[in-house]
């Protein structure tokens, strides 16, 4: 359940941000966050639901983006969408990847009032 | 008074529910303006920045002290207690050792290293299910290891979330033990992505349980293709001299002068 770490760290940061553009209220959030990032989507709504409760995100509206996760297979350098980090190559089979994207876990921003 | 804004116009209002989860539970039969303006505050941040800053300077702590610092992580009772305990005793004499034990609750560990003579700090999280860096930073301020040492950082059992918090470690160590599936590594990728090192112990068990060993390398190896991979047992010492050349190759040599 590391979730719950990653929702308090969210919150420290909307706090800060808020705090730094004056604002009182975080209306929306908006968030990336990768396929192979580590989140475990359930449990990150488990722990936002319990986590958020009297603090700045309590009613703040969430987004979230997922990020497909793709890699670039250091033998053929061919580039293609993965599921899991022990896929192969669907060209040569090799397991020699460059993760390209889908690790992503940040919070790309907000709208307070 | 608005429960969402907090702004104060208008008397007829109802709030019913109060503090739980949804302040808009209630109809407004009033009309108001908010003073202020929604403003888009474009953040880009790390979530784990907090935790990657304080990991940095760790690093930084490390590399001026000529620390090499290892994160050992694995699922409960594998064996990482062991492995310590082992070479603790055994390269007593080569090397200078420090150890950060993690656990939720309980110094038993810290109790088993302590035992060794070596410095030991215990750090417990409680309900906490990872070590973060913030931790580590603390426990190294109380226990100020010695130059060119080794220290071993101990994490909680659990192989899922250490993996994403960073500690300032040079290398991360997975461990594994026999009588796990050999199949571990597709089941909890994370971790076997992000070490440098597969420590299989308990292989004087092999004869009695069904894992497969050559199958479990070529598991590791699918996820991380450079991952190195040591089998050993802590009981017999069968291949520990493996893990001890290992660790000698990485202790960067003290800086003369």
């Amino acid at each position: 359940m590391h979730e719950l770490s990653i929702v308090m760290s969210i919150i420290g940061i909307a706090g800060e941000q808020a705090k730094q553009a004056n604002a009182t209220i975080v209306d929306e959030i908006e968030l990336d966050i990768g396929t192979l990032s580590g989140i475990e989507m359930n449990a990150l709504d488990f722990a936002w639901d319990q986590a958020v409760k009297q603090t700045i995100l309590e009613n703040t509206e969430r987004k979230i983006n997922r990020i497909e996760a793709k890699a670039k297979c250091l033998d053929c350098e061919a580039e293609f969408n993965i599921q899991h980090l022990y896929d192969a190559c669907p060209v040569c089979g090799e397991h020699f990847l460059n993760i390209l994207q889908g690790k992503e876990l940040r919070v790309k921003s907000l709208v307070v009032s | 008074m608005c429960a969402t804004c907090g702004c104060d116009s208008g008397s007829n209002t109802s709030i019913q529910h109060l503090g739980e989860n949804n302040g808009h539970d209630h109809s407004h039969d009033h009309s108001h303006t908010h003073l202020q303006q929604k403003t888009i505050v474009d953040v880009e941040q790390d979530v784990l920045h907090q935790n990657n800053l304080l990991a940095e300077r760790n690093r930084g702590y490390f590399e001026a002290k000529n620390i090499l610092a290892l994160n050992l992580v694995s699922s409960p009772g594998s064996g990482k207690t062991t492995l310590l305990e082992r070479t603790l005793i055994d390269l007593k004499d080569k090397m200078e050792f420090a150890v950060i034990e993690g656990d939720q609750q309980t110094t038993n560990d810290a109790d088993r290293i302590h035992a060794t003579g070596t410095k030991v700090t215990q750090i417990n999280t409680g309900k906490g299910c990872h070590l973060d860096s913030h931790m580590v930073l603390h426990a190294l301020q109380g226990m100020r290891p010695k130059e060119n040492s080794v220290l071993f950082i101990e994490n909680v059992g659990n192989l899922v979330c250490p993996a994403m918090f960073d500690l300032g470690e040079k290398e991360r160590v997975v461990i594994i033990s026999v009588t796990e599936g050999d199949d571990k590594p597709l089941k909890y990728p994370d971790m076997f992505h992000s070490s440098t090192l597969c420590i299989v112990n308990k292989i004087d068990l092999l004869p009695y349980v069904p894992f497969d060993i050559v199958k479990v390398k070529a598991n590791a190896r699918k996820v991380n293709p450079t991952l190195d991979i040591i089998e050993v047992s802590c009981t017999s010492g069968e291949g520990l001299s493996e893990w001890y050349k290992w660790l000698q190759s990485k202790v960067l040599a003290p800086q003369l002068n």
